[in-house]
C-alpha cells in the first residue's frame, strides 16, 4: 500500500525549468515516477526534455491548467524561496491533494500565511525544506537518492535530509526494506508533522515498523512520543540529532535551535524512552536498533 | 540575525513604540553633550549582542553629565563579560545614554512565531526585568498569551485582554493598546523572529516605555529587508563564522579539537554527536550543503583549519545522488590546493564508493578512509589525541 505516494501518483513539478527542478525531474522519471506536467509561469506551451532527450514533459503556465490537462494529483515545489509560498498556495487553490515543498529558505511569516491559507482546504502540504517522499519501488518525489532504498515494510519519518539517507542506507544494508520514507522538513513551520505521518503509517497495512528521526528544537518529538504511546502498536525506533549542539545557535536547519532551555536532545530522548520507544544510542546504530526491535517482535 | 538595543529601539520608535529619549555614542567626548541634553539622571548602557549586561557592569546610572562621562569612560573599550559572552567577554564599542525614568512597575512583552500553532504569539507578564525563561519554567501561569490570526492581524481586544491581565487601568490601558499594536506592527513589517521588551516600564507618571528592547530577524527573509541587513555588526560575530557565511557555509565554532565537514545539517549534528560518543570533542558544526562540490569542500577546509585547536578532520559525506568519485576528487584537489597537513579521515557513502576510496588512498595525502560513521569517529578521535 505505502502512504502518500505510489504507482498511481501523477506528478506535477512546479519550477520544472529551474536547475534543481529540471535535474530532479529526470531523476524521478528514471526511478519510475509518472511525471505528467511541469509549471513555470511564462514558459507554458514549451516542452521539458530530459538530459538524454528521451523524456518529455509538457510545461504549462498555471497549476490549475496543468491539473485540468493532465490529471496531476501530486505537486512537488522547487520554486525559489521568494516565490515558493505563492507556488504552494497556487497548488492548494487548484485542489491538488498533496503538495511536497522541497524549497529551503522560505521566510517564516510566509509560511504562517500559507498555513492559514491551507486551513479548511483539502490539500496536504509536506515540507518545506525537506527531501520529499519516496515509496521505494513505486514512486519518488523529491531529492533523495533512489538507489539506496529497498522496497519493504518499514516506514521512516524525519526532519532531516542526508541523515535520513544515512538511516535508509543502514536499513537497506541489513536487508530491511522501506514502505514509505517521509521527510517532514527542517523549518519551524511545516505542513505535515510527525503525528500526521504516524497516523498514516499506523493505519497502513504494509508498514510493520517505524523509524522516527528527530533533532533539537521545538517539541515535535515530545508530541510524537505521546501520540505513539497512546496510538501506535507497531515497533518504533527513534533517534534525535544534536546532543552536542550548543544552546541558542541555529544548527543549519531554521528549526534546529535550543531556545530558552527548551528543545534539547536529552529532553526529547527521555520523552521517547518514557513512551516505550527504542532510541538508537548512536546515529550509526539506527538500522541495528530497528533490526533488534523486529527480531524481538518475531520472537514473541 | 541579531542587532543592538539602540538599533532595535530605533526600529520600534519608527513604528510608534514609545522608547526613552537617548542617543548612542562611540566617542567619549560626546557623552557630556548627550547627558546635558537629556538632563538629570541618565543611564549608560553598553551596546553588545549579549544578555546579562546589567550584572556584568554594562548598565550604570549617572547623576549628571560629569558622572556620565566617567561611566562612559570606564565602559567604552572594556571587555564586558556576561553569562552569554564566554569568559573572553565582548569589546564595548558604543554606549547608549538614555534619560533616567521614575519606575513604578516592570513588565514583560515578547513576540515570537509559535511553532506548534504556526502563528505569531504575543506574550506578556507582570514579572518583567527578570529572565522570562525562569518565569516560564517556574510560574508558567504568570505568562499571558494571545495568538494572532495572520489574516486579521493583532486586534485591539487582544491588547486590552493583555493590558487588564497585567493589572493596568484607566488611561494606561489605552496607552498599552497603542504600544502593543505598534510592537506587533514592527514585528510583522520587519520579518522579526523575536521582538522582546524586557522590561516594559510603567513610570510613576503613568507612562509606558520600552526600557530595554531586543529584536532578532528571520535570516530567510533578509533578502527583502536590505535596510535591516545593513545593521549587521560583524564585530559581534566569530570571525570564522563571518568568513564561512561569505561562502554560504553553515559553520558554528565549538571548543573541541576534531574538525568536521558534513553535507546536510542533520547528519552534521549527528557527526558531532558521534565524535563525542567516541571520546572526542567536535571543534565545529559545518554543513557544506546537501550537494558538497569541490569549491564548497575547499572553503570548508580553509575555515576548519583556520581554527588553531583543530588536530584532525573528519569528512562525512553521504553522496546520495552525487557520485563518490567526484566528491573524492574534490576533496583531494582541495586538500592539495591548501597543503592540508592535519590528518583527515574521510567517510563516503553513495554511488561509486569504491572508486572514491581508491582516489583518496592513492592521492599520497594524509587520508584515512573509514567505513561507516562509527569507524570514522573512532579513527579521527584517535588521530586528534595523537596529534
Amino acid at each position: 500500500m505505502a502512504i502518500l505516494i505510489d504507482e498511481n501518483t501523477r506528478l506535477l513539478v512546479q519550477g520544472i525549468t529551474g536547475r534543481e527542478g529540471s535535474f530532479h525531474t529526470g531523476q524521478a522519471i528514471e526511478y519510475g515516477t509518472k511525471v505528467v506536467a511541469g509549471v513555470t509561469p511564462g514558459k507554458g506551451g514549451s516542452v521539458w526534455k530530459g538530459a538524454d532527450g528521451n523524456h518529455k514533459v509538457p510545461v504549462l503556465n498555471t497549476v490549475e491548467h496543468a491539473k485540468r490537462e493532465t490529471g496531476a494529483n501530486v505537486s512537488v515545489v522547487f520554486v525559489p524561496p521568494p516565490f515558493a509560498a505563492d507556488a504552494i498556495m497556487e497548488a492548494a487553490d487548484a485542489e491538488i491533494p498533496l503538495v511536497i515543498a522541497i524549497t529551503e529558505g522560505i521566510p517564516t511569516l510566509d509560511m504562517v500565511r500559507v498555513k492559514q491559507f491551507l486551513a479548511g482546504k483539502r490539500t496536504r502540504l509536506v515540507g518545506p525544506n525537506c527531501p520529499g517522499v519516496i515509496s521505494p519501488g513505486k514512486c519518488k518525489v523529491g531529492i533523495m537518492p533512489g538507489q539506496i532504498h529497498k522496497p519493504g515494510r518499514i516506514g521512516l519519518i524525519s526532519r532531516s535530509g542526508t541523515l535520513t539517507y544515512e538511516a535508509v542506507g543502514q536499513l537497506t544494508a541489513l536487508g530491511i526494506g522501506q514502505s514509505t520514507c517521509v521527510g517532514v522538513g527542517g523549518d519551524p513551520i511545516i505542513g505535515t508533522n510527525f503525528i500526521d505521518v504516524l497516523r498514516l503509517m499506523a493505519a497502513d497495512a504494509e508498514t510493520e515498523g517505524i523509524v522516527l528521526i528527530g533533532e533539537i528544537g521545538g517539541a515535535a518529538e515530545e508530541e510524537a512520543a505521546a501520540f505513539i504511546a497512546a496510538n501506535v502498536k507497531k515497533p518504533v525506533v527513534g533517534f534525535v540529532a544534536g546532543r552536542t549542539a550548543p544552546p541558542g545557535r541555529r544548527m543549519g536547519h531554521a528549526g534546529a535551535i535550543i531556545s530558552g532551555g527548551k528543545g534539547t536532545a536529552a529532553d526529547k530522548i527521555t520523552a521517547l524512552e518514557v513512551a516505550g520507544i527504542r532510541v538508537a544510542p548512536s546515529p550509526a546504530l539506527i538500522g541495528e536498533t530497528m533490526a533488534a526491535a523486529l527480531a524481538k517482535r518475531a520472537a514473541r | 540575525m541579531k542587532i543592538h538595543e539602540f538599533q532595535a529601539k530605533r526600529i520600534l520608535a519608527q513604528h510608534g513604540v514609545a522608547v526613552p529619549r537617548g542617543e548612542v555614542i562611540e566617542r567619549l567626548e560626546d557623552a557630556r553633550t548627550v547627558a546635558q541634553k537629556l538632563g538629570g539622571t541618565v543611564v549608560v548602557k553598553a551596546q553588545i549582542h549579549a544578555g546579562g549586561r546589567g550584572k556584568g557592569g554594562g548598565v550604570k546610572l549617572a547623576r549628571g553629565p560629569e558622572e556620565a562621562v566617567e561611566v562612559a569612560h570606564r565602559m567604552l573599550g572594556m571587555k564586558l563579560v556576561t553569562h552569554q559572552t564566554g569568559p573572553e567577554g565582548r569589546l564595548v564599542r558604543r554606549v547608549l545614554i538614555e534619560e533616567g525614568l521614575d519606575i513604578a512597575r516592570e513588565l514583560y512583552l515578547g513576540l515570537v512565531v509559535d511553532r506548534a500553532t504556526g502563528r505569531p504569539v504575543f506574550m506578556a507578564s507582570e514579572e518583567g526585568g527578570v529572565e522570562i525563561e525562569v518565569v516560564a519554567a517556574e510560574r508558567p501561569e504568570k505568562i499571558l498569551k494571545e495568538f494572532i490570526e495572520p489574516g486579521a492581524g493583532f486586534q485591539p481586544f487582544q491588547s486590552r485582554k493583555l493590558a487588564y491581565g497585567l493589572g493596568l487601568s484607566g488611561a494606561q490601558v489605552g496607552a498599552a493598546v497603542g504600544f502593543f499594536t505598534a510592537l506587533y506592527r514592527a514585528f510583522e513589517a520587519t520579518d522579526a523572529s523575536l521582538a522582546e521588551i524586557n522590561p516594559l516600564v510603567v513610570t510613576r507618571q503613568g507612562g509606558l516605555l520600552a526600557l530595554d528592547a531586543k529584536m532578532n530577524f528571520d535570516d530567510n527573509a533578509l533578502y527583502r529587508h536590505p535596510d535591516i541587513l545593513e545593521l549587521r555588526d560583524l564585530n559581534e560575530e566569530d570571525p570564522l563564522e563571518v568568513r564561512a557565511s561569505e561562502f554560504k557555509l553553515n559553520y558554528i565554532r565549538l571548543d573541541g579539537n576534531v574538525g568536521c565537514m558534513v553535507n546536510g545539517a542533520g547528519l552534521a549534528m549527528s557527526t558531532m554527536d558521534i565524535i563525542q560518543y567516541a571520546g572526542g570533542r567536535p571543534a565545529n558544526f559545518l554543513d557544506v550543503g546537501g550537494g558538497a562540490n569541490e569549491e564548497q569542500v575547499r572553503h570548508g577546509f580553509e575555515i576548519i583549519l583556520s581554527d588553531p585547536n583543530v588536530r584532525a578532520v573528519l569528512i562525512n559525506i553521504f553522496g546520495g545522488i552525487m557520485r563518490c568519485d567526484i566528491v573524492a576528487s574534490g576533496v583531494v584537489a582541495a586538500a592539495k590546493a591548501l597543503g592540508v597537513k592535519a590528518p583527515v579521515v574521510v567517510r563516503l557513502e553513495g554511488t561509486n564508493v569504491e572508486l572514491g576510496k581508491k582516489i583518496l588512498e592513492e592521492s599520497g595525502l594524509n587520508f584515512a578512509v573509514a567505513t561507516g560513521m562509527k569507524d570514522a569517529a573512532e579513527k579521527v578521535v584517535r588521530l586528534a589525541a595523537n596529534g
